[in-house]
């Protein structure tokens, strides 16, 4: 445990922030894509995951990694419950969290996207957790600021962090450790407008899974090419080959925008209904980002999907993004394939 | 020297506005200006088809004054300023104050009027009065003229006027929503989609509309594979139909929005590599008319938003050339890209009386001299437009324009502006 | 020298060398059975003792100590192993990741809690264990078993067991393995 590299304190060259040779400490590094980490950087989050799971089953679940660190989450969108795991996360990691919200905010009186974030920036923050309605914008923000930049869903495009604990929920619930490698996982719904949906095709097959989507054609992306999945509209056919279903919520306005006849011809082709649930593989893990529409995309007597794995999610979603705060903020490693 | 006649070695002497001479070795009086032309291509100042000028309304993005003092480093004596301002040019007043702030510019600023009134697309413009303003082109560019049966009945009034109507072909309804090409990237990229198919149905129906009327039509910017077949298809037939292609649209595909880069966002925005291949094709035999800049300037504030809010246009009048000299070198002899630049369009807007060439003596001493083998890095910092909003900022470029003289006045020298 | 030192030792610090042999394999092992003698008669028998070594050198010795606490008290002990990462005072200076998930499944409060490492050095690992613990409960008492003391100190730490007290420079590194302890150099490549 002891030794001259581990101690900042012990010789003329401990301060690596002045070794031009040392670790690029004060380098911005960021999590916006999945496509950032890939397979080893997925599998890292996932390991220090694991410490951050046991630091939450503690009777004081807090460490003081991040003391000093303040995190700010930027939310122009409502996400009560995105934004709570990252503020516990960043709470639990002894960082000062700062909540900016738009409908609160000087963004709601015209101020620039551009000049809000740069103003929070200079206040000397070291990570802003943005989600927003606009694809991209994670991106935009990551190219203004000095701060780490976290992606917390960004418009149909991507959440990365709900793919990672997705990841690990699923891993933690097959008890695999050499990853999700030829598990068979179907994503079932929006896939189009769905940000969780690409994320998770990223993160699943990136883990070696086979996946496979099934949507309507209205609610397919316009174009699958480069997309590592197999395309299906037989929900039927799908689910005794699936070890994992993953539901995806449906917006009912999809309806109202003649992308779908109507949400009960929807739960007919692709809800996962009591008649469906039959044809479930025996330990088949059923799982939905939340929050459900019973009766839409999951039958309401269906207990397919056991609440204990939706507490898992809850659970492992604090975990993960203590992991991600942590790998950005106070592990000096890179986080990133 | 370089015009619509070939090409030759010569001396080019102007006096009082006109090309007084255009010989070999020709002795400048001692009192003359001599602009040095050595390893240069002399040639008719460049016509823009398709200018934003932004005036009256967004003067923070752009004036007349500064666009045409940017058309004039590009090489450009003659610019075409679109009627999307606000208000738009639709009426005979707002037509006057655009060429009143044109006649003090340093470069010609003719005018298009817009087709409907507001640009709204429902009730016709008063073409007739524009028209006899000097107005000889009118589009609703930022939109097309989603009625067919009001597209028709405007190509029936206007074909007596000597005009040309002009499209800006997007099916509102197909292309609703779209932020980007709607294609592999846009799924990926969770952008919603503008298909390539918007504007090819706005392409077919007013080539039919042509057809139908006898009426010219000019398609503006066109950016897909379909567009320049039924473009080729339609002039195969003989109908009045002429095409322009911007310069962002045969070098850039929607891979560059991967970075959600702002000012990679354009409507038509950028498309597929095929799309770009068959637009580079398009110009190459003819199909395509004229390489239109659609500069189209937006204040930085503007452009520093989510890229579905962020209005879409880019600025062009200062790289078009040397883009055009840059992607086009090794399909193109320059003269061809010079046609594309400046004479046919000089003629599709009704300018070629003074614009356009040849260089004769006689003719308005509307020039340019071109450095084609000048290597230069775009840098939007030094840009003379009022924005900043180009795509290509970083990009080494070959090619350039060292002088410009319009009506005989040296405007820029050796790529200065002098006023 | 801890694995995990070793793991995050970037390759341009150069790579362990050993000089020389400072314990054989059997040194440590009597070591071991002295330290095991010396808490059971500091504690008066091990009713209340618990073991957390320090993760990942002072873990496998903690299972060690405890096998021979069996061997001669007949009482097993609990033992836990704890990872430091998030409570270290060098975060942000280099990379700091955990090594091993911190495993301590009994309760801390009101247990004399023995932690357990390989080599102590600048104290500054133990100072971290010591908050550690402390968000686990409130132990009665904690003390420190250490197979090498090789000082330099610039915490007011003091270990309460020592397999071997062992005078080094500063820039030399030693290592604690099932070989027993070697001192050694690193050496640029």
């Amino acid at each position: 445990m002891s030794d001259p590299m581990s101690d900042p304190m012990s010789g003329p060259a401990a301060d690596p922030a002045a070794d031009p040779g040392g670790w690029p400490v004060t380098a911005t590094r960021h999590l916006l894509s999945i496509a950032d980490l890939g397979r080893d950087g997925i599998n890292e989050v996932m390991r220090v995951t694991d410490s951050f799971v046991e630091v939450g089953r503690r009777a004081i679940p807090k460490v003081p990694a991040l003391r000093g660190k303040t995190v700010v989450s930027l939310f122009c969108e409502d996400s009560t419950r995105t934004r709570l795991s990252f503020e516990t996360a960043a709470r639990r990691l002894s960082a000062d969290t700062m909540n900016f919200s738009a409908s609160s905010s000087s963004l709601s009186k015209g101020e620039s996207l551009r000049d809000t974030v740069e103003t929070i920036d200079a206040m000397g923050v070291h990570a802003l957790v943005v989600r927003h309605f606009s694809a991209g914008v994670p991106w935009q923000v990551a190219s203004w600021v000095s701060a780490a930049v976290v992606n917390a869903g960004d418009g149909w495009h991507e959440h990365p962090t709900q793919a990672l604990l997705d990841c690990y929920t699923i891993r933690e619930s097959i008890g695999a450790d050499a990853g999700l490698e030829g598990l068979r996982i179907a994503i079932v719904g929006d896939v189009k407008h769905s940000r969780v949906a690409r994320s998770n095709v990223l993160a699943f097959s990136a883990l070696g899974a086979e996946v496979t989507i099934v949507a309507p054609p209205t609610l397919l992306p316009p174009s699958l090419a480069g997309w590592p999945v197999v395309v299906s509209n037989d929900l039927d056919g799908v689910l005794p080959k699936s070890d994992v279903v993953y539901l995806l919520r449906l917006q009912t306005e999809r309806a109202t925008e003649s992308l779908l006849p109507s949400v009960r011809e929807y739960t007919a082709g692709y809800g996962l209904t009591r008649e469906r649930g039959a044809l479930l593989a025996e330990r088949a893990l059923v799982m939905h980002p939340g929050p459900m529409n019973r009766g839409v995309e999951i039958a309401a007597e269906l207990a397919g999907l056991p609440n204990s794995l939706v507490t898992r999610q809850v659970a492992n979603g604090v975990a993960v993004r203590m992991a991600v705060l942590y790998l950005l903020l106070g592990s000096g490693a890179d986080l990133g394939a | 020297m370089v015009d619509a006649t070939g090409q030759r070695r010569a001396d080019v002497a102007v006096a009082d506005g006109a090309v007084v001479a255009v010989e070999p070795e020709l002795e400048p009086s001692s009192d003359a200006v001599v602009l040095d032309a050595a390893r240069c291509v002399v040639a008719p100042g460049l016509v823009d088809l398709h200018t934003h000028l932004r005036e009256p309304g967004r003067e923070e993005a752009e004036r007349i004054e500064s666009g045409a003092r940017a058309a004039a480093l590009g090489g450009y004596t003659a610019v075409l300023a679109m009627p999307n301002t606000e208000p738009a040019i639709d009426s005979v007043a707002v037509v006057r104050q655009v060429l009143d702030l044109g006649a003090s510019a340093v470069t010609d600023v003719a005018v298009a009027g817009a087709i409907t009134v507001g640009r709204e697309g429902e009730r016709l413009a008063p073409l007739a009065e524009m028209a006899a303003l000097g107005v000889r082109l009118f589009t609703d560019d930022g939109s097309g003229v989603q009625d067919a049966r009001l597209m028709r009945r405007a190509l029936e009034y206007a074909s007596v006027l000597d005009v040309v109507l002009a499209q800006h072909c997007e099916e509102a309804r197909l292309a609703a929503g779209g932020q980007m090409h709607e294609g592999e990237w846009s799924s990926r990229l969770g952008v919603p989609g503008i298909p390539a198919e918007a504007e090819e149905l706005m392409v077919h129906r007013d080539i039919s509309l042509s057809r139908l009327t006898g009426a010219r039509v000019h398609l503006l910017h066109l950016s897909t594979a379909g567009s320049v077949a039924l473009v080729e298809a339609a002039k195969t037939e003989g109908l009045a139909v002429t095409a322009e292609a911007a310069p962002h649209h045969l070098c850039l595909t929607d891979a560059e929005v991967a970075g959600y880069d702002t000012a990679f966002k354009v409507n038509p925005p950028l498309r597929g590599t095929a799309d770009v291949a068959a637009v580079r094709a398009g110009l190459a035999s003819g199909a395509i008319d004229a390489i239109a800049t659609d500069h189209a300037p937006h204040a930085q504030e503007a452009k520093e938003a989510p890229f579905d809010q962020a209005p879409p246009g880019m600025i062009g009048l200062e790289t078009a050339l040397a883009v055009s000299m840059t992607e086009l070198a090794d399909q193109l002899p320059i003269a061809a890209i010079l046609a594309l630049l400046s004479w046919r369009p000089a003629q599709i807007a009704g300018l070629s009386a003074e614009h356009g060439g040849p260089v004769a003596p006689g003719a308005s001493a509307n020039l340019c001299v071109i450095d084609p083998s000048a290597t230069w890095v775009v840098d939007p910092a030094r840009s003379a437009s009022r924005s900043r909003n180009t795509p290509f900022t970083g990009r080494r470029l070959t090619g350039r324009a060292r002088h410009t003289v319009y009506r005989g006045e040296p405007v820029v020298v050796d790529g200065e502006a002098q006023r | 020298m801890a694995e995990r030192e070793r793991y995050l030792t970037p390759p341009r610090r150069g790579v362990f060398v050993a000089r020389a042999q400072v314990m054989t394999a059997s040194d440590v092992r009597r070591a071991l059975t002295r330290i095991a003698h010396e808490v059971i008669e500091r504690n008066r028998g091990l009713e209340r003792v618990a073991l957390i070594g320090l993760q990942t050198g002072g873990a496998p010795l903690a299972r060690r100590l405890a096998a021979i606490l069996e061997e001669i008290d007949g009482t097993a002990v609990p033992v836990g192993s704890v990872d430091v990462a998030f409570y270290r005072d060098d975060i942000g200076l280099r990379p700091v990741l955990p090594e091993a998930v911190t495993s301590i499944d009994f309760e801390v409060s009101g247990r004399v809690v023995v932690l357990v490492d390989d080599v102590l050095f600048t104290g500054r690992t133990v100072r971290a264990a010591l908050n550690a613990l402390n968000d686990y409960g409130r132990a009665q008492a904690v003390q420190l078993a250490v197979m090498v003391d090789r000082g330099h100190r610039e915490l007011p730490i003091r270990p309460d067991y020592v397999g071997k007290n062992l005078p080094t420079r500063r820039d030399e590194l030693v290592d604690v393995s099932e070989e027993g302890v070697v001192l050694g150099d690193l050496v640029a490549r």
